[in-house]
């Protein structure tokens, strides 16, 4: 049984929260028509920069981080410029986008698709922001683009390598400017080839996650094109701290070279176990044991130490590159000289490409004379540009791809100093790297149309 | 009313107007003042408070009333949303047979598990609830990549079937989640001077379904059912000896609560159509009993305050950049602004666990009870006379 009892005090207070309640939807209406999601209104516009903090990429996301800060300080007239400069497009002025001041939000992806997307969430939802940037690995930035997708923003991906961003996943608000796994196998197979001859017998270890698997794929298919023998593909998981017990094995497999699918922490983890477990001296088949790591990067090397030298893969961007192999590489220096002075050390390959991208994204917007995201897609598609350190650089249209050169380098055997890890091979010309846009390990997807949200 | 004493129900009424009313208290700073940062009225955010607050809601069915500790529940959270995406993937962007499913394929999922692990009590009940746990995240993780896509996390696609609905929109883009053609994303902004406020229909349903979950908790929590999970509680032994076999309600109350976690994965899934293997991790699970602890074990508000509690922190404390520090401290010399910037940067940003375990820490000592008992000192202070209640309600505990 209920009893009710009726006081002055109660009557007051339902009659106030009624009262409220009924008050509720007589409040103004104000809802944004400029047409798509996060129209800038102010003086301002606000970009988010998504970037692992914690987990193993987070090396890689301090620096993203850093090369977002400075280009941000760079488009909003602060700094040297750097790669402004040298950008063969020369529609920013240092007056921030648009004639708007260039805010931005930070967040952090833990490495997990979920707080990913949560995180992008809130920079869209709270924040506002108009385009979101960053990821270092290409599940979180497969989800994040997906998301951005359906918000209607757009997303420019940071450092990510799997096939599948420009290639089954890929959307039609989602651009990359970093190379893929494909790009690397392609530009790699060679000097593997001229380096360890056309004999071999290749262990595979494999980060289990979607640039892991393309990464794996793409290696795999173009070492067997020289005549090396996959022996096995042994998949690990990201989160992975030790690889003791996946390295165990492979000195009994009959493989005679270790290909390590790994990136940022897990690689650097996994290498120091191979070369723990004496691989780098080993014999296998009568010959010398070697190490491959397809995907490098200075943090990397930095990471692993001396174990690293004279390992091969492949960068898509290296600090010496103008030093070394002159003009076509024009905007390197820039970038390394206004990077260096304000952090105190040369940027990796992760912090090069979001630098990049906010660059580019800045100038879509301009030459698009809106911030709405179908107008900057189309001013980015099929899109020409030099100037950014990576030579003549194409943005296709067809997948949302840049095709640009592929840099092959190698672990020093005796560096110089803590930045001076890594030495170039060879620069692997962009044509050496293209594919068709329907080549079998990118088909499967397709873009859909853009969507500019609200 | 509803079957409810009056406390009860005034208690729902309490959380049915704080969730209704959510977008307004928790955006109480115009949207450009610099304090905006500390609003957390958007609708993701909102959406996570009840929807994590349903997960604590269960657990605490089974941790606050029997007191047996699972270490495993994201399991079924996971499960849960696994199951909506694949119903989005195969079915319909309806998200209602969605949730229906995650109920449902949690429930019986967390009757597997119970049914072993209630075998075992205390510590060895927790520790085996986590190594189910942590089986079905390494199944999740990898060995079952095809069914959750593994780290990459499971994803809807154009080329699904969607058998009741369509492959992808007339534009070419992938369907989104709806409620019989209301948008879940779909969110009307209210500008009102300074102020923004945002309704969200996702938030609605998930805050619609946080009530119902609410309610049905009350009245588990007061029904002859419930006194028997207390009694679990305070002695098992005793109530073998009275010749009752407990087993079967502590197995209803794991599979209840069970499904409330399959409830909030399906919700997750439903707001946002991702699943990914990290909602299984143990991390994940020592997460929902933190919320419970934090918000006050055995107590019906207090797990919903845990988790806005902790997806707060997660959300807004780990957004706060070095930039935004510099920003609040610029009225400072510089280097006392440097200085006060480096004293607070290791508890913002990426370091917001260390923020929320200091916290954690000073609530459990200080507040044993949790927010809840907080609150109540808080509201005793305010009383004219000491309250009777709270007596009353310790006569509810039976003695040990």
């Amino acid at each position: 049984m209920t009893k009710t009892n009726v006081t002055r005090r109660g009557v007051l207070r339902t009659g106030a929260v009624a009262g409220a309640g009924l008050a509720l939807p007589t409040y103004l209406r104000a809802a944004q028509h400029e047409g798509f999601t996060n129209a800038p209104t102010g003086d301002t516009v606000t970009l988010g920069f998504n970037v692992p903090q914690t987990g193993p990429y987070a090396d890689e996301g301090a620096d993203e981080l850093r090369a977002f800060e400075l280009a941000v300080e760079h488009l909003n007239g602060g700094g040297d410029g750097g790669m402004l400069q040298t950008f063969s497009e020369k529609n920013l002025d240092g007056t921030g986008i648009l004639g708007k001041k260039v805010e931005y939000v930070t967040g952090d992806t833990q490495t997990k698709s979920d707080a990913a997307r949560a995180s992008a969430r809130s920079m869209i939802e709270k924040d506002g922001a108009v385009m979101i940037s960053g990821g270092s690995s290409s599940g979180v930035a497969v989800a994040v683009q997906g998301l951005c997708q359906e918000a209607g923003v757009i997303f420019m991906a940071g450092l990510t390598h799997s096939n599948d961003t420009t290639g089954k996943d890929k959307k039609a608000n989602g651009f990359r400017h970093f190379f893929n796994a494909y790009m690397s196998a392609a530009a790699l197979a060679p000097v593997l080839e001229s380096l360890y001859g056309a004999d071999r017998k290749a262990y595979h270890l494999t980060a289990d996650y979607t640039w892991g698997w393309t990464q794996q794929e793409s290696i795999q298919a173009a070492t067997e094109a020289l005549g090396w023998e996959t022996v096995e593909n042994v998949l690990t998981p990201l989160a992975a701290t030790d690889f003791s017990s996946y390295i165990a094995p492979v000195l009994q497999s009959g493989a005679d070279v270790l290909v390590l699918n790994h990136y940022g922490g897990n690689m650097v983890n996994s290498l120091t176990n191979a070369v723990q477990f004496g691989l780098r001296e080993a014999q296998a088949n009568g010959k010398d044991f070697q190490i491959v790591v397809p995907l490098y990067s200075e943090l990397m090397a930095r990471g692993a130490g001396e174990n690293i030298a004279g390992i091969p893969g492949s960068q898509n961007w290296d600090w010496k590159l103008e030093n070394q192999l002159g003009e076509r590489y024009t905007g390197t220096n820039a970038f390394v000289q206004s990077f260096g002075e304000k952090y105190g050390f040369p940027p990796s390959q992760a912090a090069h490409t979001c630098y990049a991208q906010t660059l580019l994204y800045a100038d879509a917007v301009t030459r698009a004379g809106s911030f709405n995201p179908c107008a900057v897609a189309e001013a980015l598609q099929d899109f020409e540009f030099d100037g950014l350190g990576n030579g003549p650089t194409t943005y296709r249209g067809a997948d949302h791809q840049c095709f640009k050169d592929v840099v092959v380098v190698r672990g020093k055997e005796n560096p110089e100093n803590e930045f001076d890890l890594v030495e170039i091979v060879e620069v692997t010309p962009a044509d050496a790297v293209t594919y068709e846009p329907d080549h079998p390990m990118f088909s499967g997807g397709s873009l859909g149309s853009c969507n500019p949200g609200a | 009313m509803l079957g409810l004493g009056r406390k009860d129900f005034g208690l729902l009424v309490i959380v049915a107007l704080l969730t209704l009313l959510a977008p307004f208290i928790l955006n109480p700073f115009p949207s450009d003042s610099s304090l905006a940062q500390f609003n957390a009225g958007y609708p993701d955010l909102m959406q996570r408070f009840v929807i994590f607050g349903i997960f604590a809601i269960g657990f605490n069915i089974l941790f606050g009333l029997t007191g047996y500790l699972s270490f495993g529940h994201a399991a079924f959270l996971g499960v849960g949303s696994y199951a909506a995406v694949w119903m989005f993937k195969l079915l319909t962007m309806n998200v209602i047979p969605a949730i229906i499913l995650s109920v449902l394929i949690a429930g019986v999922f967390s009757l597997l598990i119970g049914y072993i692990s209630l075998r075992r009590s205390g510590i060895y009940f927790s520790i085996l609830t986590l190594a189910f746990a942590q089986m079905s995240f390494a199944l999740a993780y990898s060995v079952l990549t095809p069914i959750t896509n593994g780290e990459t996390g499971l994803q809807i696609a154009l080329d699904d079937p969607r058998i009741l609905g369509v492959s992808q929109t007339a534009d070419g883009s992938i369907p989104v989640t709806h409620l019989f053609g209301l948008e879940m994303r779909a969110t009307e902004v209210v500008n009102m001077g300074p102020w923004q406020f945002q309704f969200s229909a996702g938030y609605y349903l998930c805050a619609l379904l946080m009530l119902i979950a609410f309610y049905l908790a009350i009245r588990i929590f007061r029904s002859p059912f419930g006194m028997m999970l207390r009694a679990v509680k305070s002695n098992q032994q005793r109530l073998y000896y009275t010749g009752l076999n407990a087993r079967p309600y502590t197995l209803a109350a794991f599979v209840i609560s069970g499904m409330y976690a399959g409830l909030a994965g399906g919700l997750l899934a439903a707001m946002d159509p991702l699943a990914g293997a990290e909602r299984m991790q143990w991390t994940a699970s020592g997460e929902v009993v933190l919320m419970t602890i934090l918000g006050g074990a055995g107590t019906l508000i207090g797990p919903v305050l845990g988790a806005g509690f902790i997806k707060y922190f997660e959300n807004i404390f780990s957004k706060i950049n070095d930039n935004v520090l510099h920003g609040w401290f610029a009225f400072l010399p510089d280097g006392i602004e440097d200085a006060l910037v480096a004293v607070v940067h290791p508890f913002i940003g990426k370091g917001w666990h260390l923020t929320l375990g200091l916290l954690f820490v000073a609530v459990v000592i200080f507040l044993p009870g949790g927010l809840v008992e907080g609150g109540q000192r808080i509201a005793r202070l305010f009383r004219r006379k000491p309250a009777p209640d709270t007596e009353r309600a310790h006569q509810h505990t039976p003695a040990e």
